[in-house]
């Protein structure tokens, strides 16, 4: 992964030291409140419904083990012995204290870590396919054209009060696991006729309040132009982006009022400006940054061996079967495997892990994969270089922590956000009804016959827990000051992404897995051959279970 | 007079920021007037000598690309602090039009914003919402920067 120079090192450092000034000028009353707000939120820092909150960036979802300690140290030091895992592959303190932010930012850079742009309204912590780099399906690794962005974005002069906040994504695979179709820039690595790689750029999509699909403004960009395309997307965004509704300040907003052909236009004729400038990409800068993610001393291995090995163990005990097939991936290099680490125990937060629980995670990354962890926008933890024979070892370790459940990619694999529990901007809770779904779905059986299956739930129209994109998706809304929660159906993040459809008046947080129930036997009921929920859905369309459920 | 930022220094300015379009006659001495003022009075304020502009924060310089060269000053307003439009101002009209005159920050920025401001080709600061003594360390807030602009051309990957 990549590794800070002295450069790097300085700018966080300074960064820290920044911040501790900021930090003294708003206790000594020579910040207001008002000029202190966007100052500490680019630094991560929000303020909760019971005490401040800090986003502290996981670039890309990659980090070490040694970063991944540090984490677990500052949570216990600082916390209250756990963080939480977002879908914006960061990590949250949910109650340290201002005062030891400017320590904790301290403490952070000594690790290469920080909070930078974690929030506020400028160039956020870019994302990416937390399969970067060791996917079967990989185009190419996206993680080095993600390292490029980020020191582009990160104090970037132009953008740090933009109208409203940016999120970028990059995917160089073959499905998307980035949610490309859903962020303000969305960027998809393709390969031309010639072999020659460059980028898809998507523009203008978003959850929130008017959740939008991005729309494809170049089908092709050389790849030594993103950085001055990008610059003129948000040179563009930053003169005529709205400024007088902060619901409608997202780049979403702007595309859709100018439509994506005067959109592109614009960009065209700011892009002739800065395109072949500095900012364009060397051949040595690129190859520069792909040295940072070289794949790891892999022994050669015969794949067949080792998975004749595997299957024997696997025959041998069903528990690890079953591990096996729901919370490993493919992997690229023959004899290893993807591990995906299930954050979504019953009864336990959806993205939640303790201080113990992540020493674990960095102890198995050093024991058996080169030090490395990622984190997704699934809200789980992944180790991305096993090999085989060491997964029946990892199993037992991650049994121990609580973290094998097997029910990545299925109902149970829930993303919901904070919530109520937590975030002042929720309307309702949502960490309960994620754990009243899983209580009622608890026949693993049951859950593995529906398929893959993708619920997501937010506590409020911001849309963190990406309801608009979930096959099924649970919004907490407020009805008269009581919390209640409205479903829909049908969305998607892949490809082929799409928005979920409001399926009727709103539900008791009582109601929910009934509701949830009537749909799933809908599905179970239409489904046909092979068909997961999504493929009955978009068949057979709303009413179906709309009959059902408001019977 | 009052004090502002120039060139990394406090100074006594002597400019004269009229936020309306003057009535009955100019005052004496180096004015800035308003965009749509200097767009309706061009020969005879370009006649005067010692005029500046201001640019509102919906007024990218665009329309001045023409006169730049007879306008010692552009000042670029920023009603709110958070509004940024004004740091693509600062860069269009270094970068698009070529401009070599003062380009001044007027309105409610803060100090935390000066290192942004001289990145994108800002060189004067008349700051309302801080003392300019003390503000002057923000400018140095830190020591280098990844990205192209300004003040260093190119970026760190090209260094």
């Amino acid at each position: 992964m990549y590794q800070y120079n002295k450069h790097d090192q300085q700018l966080v450092n300074e960064r820290a030291r920044q911040f501790r000034g900021q930090a003294e000028r708003f206790l000594a009353g020579e910040l207001t409140p008002q000029q202190f707000l966007p100052l500490r939120l680019q630094n991560g820092l929000y303020e909760q419904r019971l005490a401040y909150m800090l986003r502290i960036a996981i670039p890309y979802g990659t980090l070490n083990s040694r970063q991944l300690r540090k984490l677990a140290d500052i949570s216990r030091r600082y916390d209250k012995g756990f963080g939480h895992f977002s879908t914006r592959q960061n990590m949250q303190l949910n109650w340290p204290q201002l005062e030891d932010v400017p320590q904790i930012l301290e403490e952070l850079a000594s690790v290469e870590m920080h909070a930078i742009q974690t929030s506020g309204n400028c160039i956020r912590n870019t994302t990416a396919d937390h399969f970067s780099g060791v996917a079967a399906d990989e185009i190419e690794d996206a993680r080095p054209y993600c390292e490029i962005i980020r020191q582009w974005s990160t104090f970037h002069p132009e953008f740090a009060f933009l109208p409203r906040k940016f999120k970028i994504a990059v995917c160089g695979s073959e499905s998307d696991r980035a949610a490309m179709h859903v962020h303000d820039v969305g960027i998809e690595i393709v390969r031309n006729a010639q072999g020659e790689t460059g980028f898809k750029i998507l523009v203008g999509g978003g959850l929130g309040r008017t959740p939008v699909i991005a729309e494809v403004i170049n089908e092709f960009l050389p790849k030594q132009h993103l950085l001055t395309y990008l610059e003129a997307v948000l040179r563009v965004y930053n003169q005529l982006g709205r400024r007088d509704n902060k619901f409608r300040a997202r780049i979403k907003i702007l595309v859709r009022a100018m439509g994506p052909e005067a959109f592109r236009a614009k960009v065209e004729a700011e892009w002739v400006y800065l395109k072949d400038g500095p900012n364009t990409l060397t051949d040595e800068a690129i190859a520069h940054a792909q040295s940072f993610f070289q794949t790891p001393a892999y022994p050669a291995l015969d794949d067949s061996n080792e998975q004749a090995a595997l299957d024997q163990q696997a025959t041998a005990d069903a528990h690890f079967a079953r591990w096996l097939k729901y919370n490993t991936s493919l992997h690229k290099q023959p004899g290893y495997a993807i591990v995906t680490l299930s954050l979504k125990t019953t009864g336990y937060p959806p993205g939640d892990a303790t201080a113990e629980q992540m020493e674990a995670v960095a102890d198995l990354a050093d024991r058996f994969g080169f030090g490395e962890i990622r984190s997704s926008h699934h809200q789980n933890l992944i180790l991305p270089d096993i090999r085989k024979s060491d997964l029946r070892a990892v199993w037992e370790a991650v049994k121990a922590i609580g973290f094998a459940t097997p029910n990545i990619g299925h109902l149970t694999d829930i993303i919901c956000c904070p919530g109520g529990d937590y975030c002042s901007l929720a309307n309702a809770k949502s960490i309960p009804i994620a754990e009243a779904i899983q209580r009622r779905f608890d026949d693993i059986d049951y859950v593995y016959d529906l398929g893959e299956l993708d619920l997501n739930i937010s506590g409020c129209m911001n849309a963190c827990g990406h309801h608009h994109v979930g096959h099924i998706g649970i919004l907490g809304v407020d009805k008269k000051g009581a919390e209640f929660y409205q479903i829909s159906l049908g969305g998607n993040q892949g490809k082929d992404a799409s928005l979920g459809q409001i399926l009727g008046p709103s539900f008791s947080q009582a109601d929910v897995p009934d509701v949830v129930e009537k749909i799933l036997q809908t599905y179970v009921d239409r489904r046909e051959d092979g068909e997961l929920f999504l493929g009955t859905f978009r068949r057979i369309g709303l009413e179906p279970f709309k009959e059902r459920v408001y019977a | 007079m009052p004090k502002i930022i120039k060139n990394r220094a406090v100074i006594e300015d002597s400019w004269q920021l009229l936020r309306e379009a003057p009535v009955d006659g100019l005052p004496d001495g180096p004015i800035i007037v308003p965009l749509s003022y200097w767009l309706e009075q061009r020969e005879a304020l370009s006649q005067r000598g010692c005029v500046g502009v201001w640019l509102a924060s919906d007024q990218p310089p665009a329309p001045l690309a023409d006169d730049l060269a007879n306008i010692p000053v552009v000042a670029v307003d920023f009603p709110l602090f958070t509004d940024g439009r004004g740091f693509s101002y600062g860069r269009t009209l270094r970068e698009h039009h070529g401009y070599k005159g003062e380009v001044r920050a007027v309105g409610q920025f803060i100090r935390d914003q000066l290192f942004y401001l001289s990145r994108c080709g800002f060189d004067a600061f008349a700051i309302e919402t801080a003392d300019p003594e003390k503000s002057l360390a923000s400018l140095d807030d830190f020591s280098s920067a990844y990205s192209a602009a300004i003040d260093e051309p190119l970026p760190w990957f090209r260094r």
